[in-house]
Parts: C-alpha cells; structure tokens; sequence
C-alpha cells in the first residue's frame, strides 16, 4: 500500500530542532532566543513563525562566519551574549544549537562558564541556559522539548555545590498560606489553547504553573511603543518553584523518556507526574479533568460540565455527518495522536497518522488512541506529504485535518482540509485556533462537521439548504 | 532612539546630519537580530523560478523545510520547482559523510520526476563535513544523461550576496548547450526577474509589443532549455542587479552580451527599461513601437493613479527591502503618490548604492544597510513613516506600531512591476494607508497625543 520509499525528503512534515527551542523560549518571560550557528538559520526560523504568529519573534544568531566554522564559534557566542544582552536587557538567554555548532562539537556548557568567568563581579544580567538542538538527530518537535527541559533543569535544579544556583536565591520560604501549584506542560499548542489551558486548571481553584507559555508573548494586543521582548511568558521565579509543586501534567506521552521535564521532576523532587494525551475529544479531556480534581482536591467546576453536556449534545446532532468517514491526519506526533482519539470517538476513521519525526513510540500509542476504528490506520512516522499523498491515494478518504502545509495534498486529492496545528499560515487566527478541552473540542467538532457538510453541498448536484 | 549597538554606528546614517561613507557589506553583528538570511537563501532564491529543473538541498532538513514555497514564482508549465526535495541528513551522515545518500536521492528523484536539469544545494552542515558534492554530481550526470549542477551554497560562507554569485555560476553552465537555432537580431535575456507574482509575464508582453524577442527570463518562470539558448541573445537587460550583475559580467566576458541595468518598479524606472532597450537596437520600429507602448500605457496609468495619489499626499514611507537597486525605484515610485520617503535601507546595498540614496532623499531621510527590528521600529517612531515596505519580517514590525504595510518580497501575491503593477503598489498601499483600523492603534493614538515623544522609546 505505502507505496516506493524514498531516501529524500519531498515536503518535508516537519522541521528542524532550534524552531521548537525558540518557540518554547519565547514562552519564557523576558527570554530572548540564542541560535547558535550561522545566520540563515535563525532568519529562516523567524520568518516561519512570523507567518504562523502574525507577531514579531527576535531571535538572536551567534553568527558564525567561515573563521568560526574553522575555529570554533566561542567568540560568537561570548559576543553574541554580551551584544544581545546589552540591546535587548533579557531576563534570559535561551541558547539552542545546530546542525553546524553541534557537528563543530562546540563546547557551550565551557563558553558559558569562560563568559560567566570574564564578568565576574558584575552583577545582574540575564540568566542564561542551552538546549543541545542538533536537527539531525530529531525535529522541531524534539528542540521543542529539549529546550522545556532545559529551562526546568536550569531554574528548579538543585543548587550546586557551591549553593550558587540560580533557584537557591529564589528559594525563599513560601507564604503561610501558599496554594500547592500544579505543573503544566503544555506542549506545543496554540496560544488559545494556552489560555484555556490556564483558565481551566485555575477555575479548579489551583495556581497553575504553565511551561511554556506564548499566549502572550506571541500573540499579544497591538503595542504604545516597540517592546524589545513582549510581555507575557512563565515566570522564571515560577519555574523555580516547579520542584515542589503538587503534581505535574505533561501533555507529552510522544516525546522521548530523557527529554521530559516532568519526569525529571518526579524523579528528582518526587513531583508526581502524570503524562496525558493532549485533552481533545471528551475521553482524553475527562482524563485531564479527573487529574486536576484528584491533585488540586476539589470537584469538576459545573461550567464544565455544562461545556461538556453542550459538547455531547453537539456530539450526537452531528454524528451522521462523521459516521463511517475517514480521516488524514498529519502534524507532530501528541498532536496527531490527540486528534486520531478525537476522531475514532466520534465515528471517523483515523486511516492515515503521519508524522515527520521517526518516533518509535508513534505506532504503539497510536493503537491506543483509537480503540473504536474499524480499520486500523496506516502508521507512517518518518514521513513526508510526497508519502503521504501516495499512501493516501486509494484510501477513500473524506476529509484531511492538519497544518496549512497539506494544503497541496487537499488540493491534490480534492479533500476538505480542516486547518489545525502548526503552522496555520494561510489564514487568519491561525495561531489562536481552539483544540483543547470541551470548548476546543466543540469547535474542532464543528469545523470537522462544516467541512463534511460544505463538501456534499459541493458536490449535490441541486444543492442543499437544509443539510 | 534605542541604543544602536557599537559595531553598526556607521551602517546608519541620517541625511543632511552625518557626512562619512555609509559602511557596508560587513556580516553581521554577533547577537543581532539581523533580517539577513545566509549564502544559501541567496542561491535558493534566485534558482527558485527554474520550474523544470529539479532543486534537491544537501543538508538537515531545516534548510529545505523553511524555503518550500517561499517564494510564489508562477509557472506558465511545470510546477517542480515548488516541491521541497532534501537529502534530510541524519546523524549517521553527519559522521560518515552523505555523500551515498546524496547519490541515492538524486538518482531516485530524477528518476521519477524527470527534471530537465537538476540543482544541488550544499548547506552549512555539508561545507563542514567535507561531501564531495562535485564528483556525485558528474557521477550522476553521466548516469542520467542531464545536467546536475551543484550549488555552493553553504550559509556561513558569506552572505546572501555569496549565494547570488553561486547561482549565477551555476545558471552560467547551462548555457551554450541547445540546439543552435537562429534567434532575432533584436533579441534580449531579462535577468534577475522572478516572476513573483506574474510579472515576466508583464513585462515580456511589453517587449513583445516593442518587437523584441525575449530568448530566456533568468528566472522567471524559467525553463532549462531557453537558458540554454540564452547565450545568443544580444543584449542583457539586468534587474535586481545585486543577484544577476556577476552573471551579465560573465556572459559579456565570455559570450560578448553587453548588459544594461534596469528597474520594472514605477513609472519612470519602468519606462526608462523600455527605452533603453530600444535605444540599444536603434531600430525605427522598435523606436516607435516602444513611444506608442509607453504613451498607451502611461496614458492610462495615470488618472488612474489619481484616486490613489490623492488621499496620499504627504504621506511618509519607510523602506527595507534585500535589495537596494529595489529601494531606488520605491522612492521614485512614492513620490509619484505624493509620498515622502523618511527611511530607506537595504540588507546587501553597495557604497555607491547609499551615495545614491543620500541623492535622491531629502534632508532627514535615514539611509541605514543591514538594520534589525529595534532600530527599524525607533527610525519608523522617530521619522513619524505612515508606511512600511519590506518583506514578511518587517510586517509584525509596522502593525505593532500602527502603520501600514506593503510586501514587496519573496511572498508577495501582488504584481508590482510594469505599469500594472505601479497601479497594484498604488491600490495597495493606499488601501492599507487609508483603513480605518489604525485609529484603534495605541503606538498611533500615543503619537497623537505627543508627536514629540513619538519616536522616544
Ligand atoms: S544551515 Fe546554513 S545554509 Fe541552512 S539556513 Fe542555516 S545558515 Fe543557511
Ligand atoms: S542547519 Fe540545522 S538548524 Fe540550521 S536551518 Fe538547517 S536544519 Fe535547521
């Protein structure tokens, strides 16, 4: 069925490692993106997210130029560091490698001790922390959660043995009556999602400890005047205190063992983690549900059941349009995952799940995930839309739903293509489309049901009012 | 004014009040958030259009992801040009070499897209792991019988301006091998035209209607077999002389093609392109052809420019655009809107390109080369700019500060050459000008209040 495998990628599903780190260092308050490497790198990223964003995003490049690829780029960075730090005043400096600094075998961890050492007695300046992002050895998705690792491990680390730490200063004691936090790990969402996220876990009566968090910093309000880094982000004094938070939820069941925070967390300060599937369609978002009300002690907030029964009652005046149809489904892996859950729950058939990352884990949860199927979907991690659109000719599929970067493939084979994920670059609101919980559910529900409707008005012959 | 850091002091300049040389072509401050791209981008983007040629980048995905369909460059026929093919190399290349794996992707890609010709782009991580990129190309070269052209491309290796000159190369060897037919003794190649948005098609009408045959467009909506021929036109005719003047130079050198600059952007430059061209052939026809073709169209254009114009007097622009030869035609083109330009910089001008900046802005007027966001937006703020022209990186920059936009890049949807095009920029711009949106703006609200303190940041 899939048909002849290629060595080459042919629009690719996916993209590289410093992409995600950057993203996920704008979801840090006052942090400002370090890519280290040569400058087409940090551009590119720019401009990518700006088109899915719709907001400035300054990242920084260390620049390197011929004589740094020969002879390391230590003073790059060190320059980088000190010019970067000195326009734009960041709390932070998040610094995510590449292909090239990482080939080069730059040695980050030592420039940073040798800038650290230079401007000893200063006082002040930013924090600054390193993802190891090499895009070889995994996508944007991984950069993504290498740099919310590395930002955890950075500020609620232990101190180290010269009880210097960042989190030791901060670790002052907490209020009498301080409310435990619960961690959450958002993955990569959209910033609507973010929001709901946050407005959800605190309508439990819980503070919530949302990392990363870009609902601001990448898509805030229209400015008074140029703000070097726009408000918004977790706080740093925020993530410092993850280590004694009362649990921690990490929407990352996909990403790799040594690359999630809230493992790490559990393991080191016994913060009980609970990884969950991204909270779309109502099983998954009951689990996230039931999670909040175990860790934060108090009940389901009735407006969400409200939301929940409306989500039902949607559920069942719109599944004859869903039922028996079929689904592509593309984008990075929990995202994918989610929504193959969504789908198989209200009657679609998941039939492709492509992914561009190589993830091992792809298939098994997968098979999890859509328990209710008929069919079971063609699997393809590793993938790219060439593939996908070969794999996906003789599948009788109804309706595609991903980023914007299916487009051709809808075009191709003549497909609704509901827009979801990221990038959403061609069209408005792209960046605050709604997945998660019973309202994101609600209205993916109805964007899924819409373009199924909108297609068999298409192609009636007479046309339809009433559908 | 926002601190400008110490390395740029001189790459900015504001007319009438500093007198050095504007300093240029220096790559970019470490720790900047320059809106530069790499050597590579420079290649990519010039190669783009070639819509029957297969465009495969040697590296880590990145590179290729970012530049799928970056640029819209319509295509009368094929349509390869607009995949995305990467050799994608993984960690197991980056220690043994991608040379096999290069070899595999092209053979199998050309083998089931049977380009005409194929390009290979070599990105940073393949500089540095050392490929032998060129005896995998003459390999499959002679195994495939087309032609595949390697690309020096790897993105530390310079700037953008590096990239141009490697595709230029790369575009100079495909010439000289057709099948030799005769071309018109009034014949020209149109060079550093991309057809972004359908304008080698407007603009080759005009020849056409001129009398001119037009052998190939490098790279507009282009075609492996017409560059091929190119070398038998008889003159060049450069636009976007920054990406093609290294290649006019090689084809004068080697072909004797004698090249003449010119801009499609705006009335003046647009016309000044026509009539150059014919005063090159000094031929009656073409003489009166080309005064019929541009009373006809300049008869039209213009009251239908008035509507625009005239909500735009006095109007003010920023312009930052990659090219500066783009930003001359823009200032120009401006005024014939009744616009002022306050801001103008280019991310790979020359010296001389500022000079002539200095000339043909007014007092005031800051001329700035390889600028970053936060001067950009304090330059706006301060020199008081109704308008933005620049690409998808300058737009967040101009709506967060309330003023409007006009893409005039790699992305635009909107043809912006030739007559037409100069009534498209006027609609554009005037539309995004006069929206009544920008009265919400809180940066445009606060320099109302205090247009004194308008650019303080
Ligand atoms: S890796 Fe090099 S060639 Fe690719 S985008 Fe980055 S700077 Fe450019
Ligand atoms: S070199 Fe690596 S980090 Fe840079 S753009 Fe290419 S893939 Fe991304």
């Amino acid at each position: 069925m899939k048909g002849k495998e290629f060595v080459s990628t042919r629009n690719p599903c996916k993209l590289c490692a410093p992409l995600g780190a950057s993203i996920a260092f704008r979801g840090i308050e006052g942090c400002i993106p370090l890519v280290h490497g040569s400058q087409g790198c940090s551009t590119y990223i720019r401009r990518y997210g700006i088109s899915h964003f719709r907001e400035p995003i300054d990242i920084a490049s260390s620049n390197f130029t011929e004589s740094s690829a020969i002879f390391g780029g230590g003073e790059n960075l060190k320059n980088a560091i000190a010019n970067v730090s000195k326009q734009y005043e960041p709390k932070a400096i998040g610094i995510a490698s590449t292909c090239l600094s990482e080939t080069m075998g730059e040695n980050i961890p030592m420039y940073l001790s040798q800038y650290e050492a230079s401007r000893k007695g200063e006082s002040g300046g930013p924090a600054i922390f390193y993802a190891s992002t090499p895009s070889y050895s995994g996508t944007h998705m991984d950069g993504f959660h290498q740099a919310v690792f590395a930002a955890v491990k950075a500020f609620a680390g232990k101190p180290d043995e010269n009880g210097e730490n960042v989190q030791a200063a901060c670790d002052d004691q907490p209020p009498a009556d301080a409310r435990k936090k619960i961690n959450i790990l958002s993955g990569f969402v959209s910033t609507e999602d973010l929001r709901e996220i946050r407005d959800i876990v605190e309508s439990f009566g819980a503070d919530c400890i949302l990392v990363p968090d870009y609902s601001e910093s990448l898509d805030g309000s229209s400015w008074e005047t140029y703000q070097k880094l726009p408000e918004g982000g977790t706080k740093i004094a925020d993530i410092r205190n993850m280590n004694r938070a009362a649990g921690t939820i990490s929407f990352d069941v996909s990403a790799r063992e040594d690359r999630r925070a809230g493992l790490w967390l559990e393991k080191e300060f016994g913060v009980p983690c609970a990884p969950l599937y991204l909270p779309v369609g109502i099983e998954q978002t009951d689990k996230f549900f039931d999670e909040l009300s175990r860790i934060s002690g108090n009940p389901v907030p009735e407006k969400w059941t409200k939301t929940r029964g409306r989500l039902i009652d949607a559920y069942i005046d719109g599944h004859k349009y869903c039922s028996g149809k079929r689904a592509i489904v593309y984008g990075e892996e929990d995202f994918v995952l989610a929504l193959s859950a969504f789908l198989d729950e209200i009657g679609i058939t998941p039939v492709v799940a492509a992914t561009g990352a190589k993830n091992p884990q792809f298939a098994h949860c997968l098979a999890a995930a859509s328990p209710n199927s008929r069919e079971a979907p063609v699997v393809a991690d590793d993938s790219d839309f060439e593939t996908v659109l070969s794999i996906a000719q003789d599948m009788k599929a109804d309706l595609i739903i991903g980023n914007s970067k299916g487009y051709h493939l809808a075009r191709n084979l003549k497909l609704p293509l509901v827009r979801a994920g990221f990038p959403v670059h061609d069209r408005m609101g792209g960046q605050r489309i709604l997945h998660l919980g019973y309202r994101g559910t609600l209205s993916l529900f109805d964007s899924v049901c819409n373009a199924l409707m909108q297609a068999k008005q298409e192609s009636a012959e007479s046309g339809w009012t009433y559908i | 004014m926002i601190g400008i850091l110490e390395e740029r002091k001189l790459q900015v300049f504001e007319n009438g009040k500093d007198s050095y040389g504007i300093e240029c072509g220096k790559s970019s401050a470490a720790g900047s958030v320059s809106q530069r791209a790499c050597v590579f981008c420079g290649s990519r983007v010039v190669l783009y259009p070639i819509a029957d040629a297969l465009h495969l980048i040697h590296g880590p995905i990145g590179c290729a992801a970012y530049t799928w369909d970056i640029r819209g460059s319509m295509s009368s026929g094929p349509e390869l040009h607009r995949m995305s093919f990467s050799t994608d190399l993984q960690e197991r290349e980056v220690v043994y070499g991608g040379e096999k794996k290069l070899y595999a992707a092209l053979t199998e890609l050309i083998a089931e897209y049977r380009p005409k010709a194929a390009f290979v782009y070599s990105t940073c991580i393949v500089g540095l792991i050392g490929d032998d990129v060129e005896s995998v190309c003459r390999r499959v070269e002679r195994e495939t019988g087309i032609r595949v052209l390697p690309v020096h491309s790897e993105g530390f290796k310079g700037t953008k301006k590096d990239g141009y000159k490697a595709a230029c190369d790369a575009v100079f060897k495909l010439m000289g091998t057709d099948d030799e037919t005769p071309v018109s003794p009034f014949s020209i190649n149109i060079l550093g035209e991309f057809n972004l948005a359908g304008e080698t098609w407007i603009i080759k009408d005009y020849y056409r209607r001129m009398g001119i045959e037009v052998v190939s467009c490098i790279t507009g909506d282009g075609r492996v077999d017409e560059i091929a021929r190119a070398h038998r036109a008889k003159l060049n005719v450069v636009q976007c002389s920054g990406s093609m003047t290294s290649l006019a130079k090689t084809m004068k050198d080697e072909y004797g093609i004698p090249f003449i600059r010119v801009s499609y952007f705006g009335i003046e430059d647009m016309t000044k392109a026509l009539y150059d061209v014919a005063a090159r052939f000094d031929d009656e026809l073409i003489t009166r052809n080309t005064i019929d073709l541009v009373s006809d169209e300049v008869g039209r254009l213009l009251p239908r420019l008035e509507k625009y114009r005239a909500n735009l007097i006095g109007k003010k622009a920023a312009i930052y655009v990659g090219g500066s030869f783009k930003s001359f035609s823009l200032v120009k083109a401006l005024r014939h809107l009744g616009m002022e330009t306050v801001v103008v910089g280019s991310q790979t001008g020359s010296a001389e390109d500022y000079e002539y900046l200095k000339e043909i802005t007014k007092e005031g007027t800051i001329i700035c080369d390889d600028t970053n966001p936060l001067e950009l937006s304090s330059f706006i703020l301060n020199k008081g700019a109704d308008l933005l022209i620049g690409g998808v990186k300058e737009r967040p920059i101009a709506y967060k500060m309330g003023i409007a936009f006009c893409d005039h890049n790699h992305e635009r949807k909107e043809a912006l050459a030739g007559y037409e095009g100069m009534i498209n920029f006027a609609r554009e711009v005037h539309d995004s000008v006069t929206s009544p949106v920008w009265k919400f703006s809180p940066a445009r609200i606060r320099a109302r209040i205090s247009p004194d303190q308008g650019g303080a940041i």
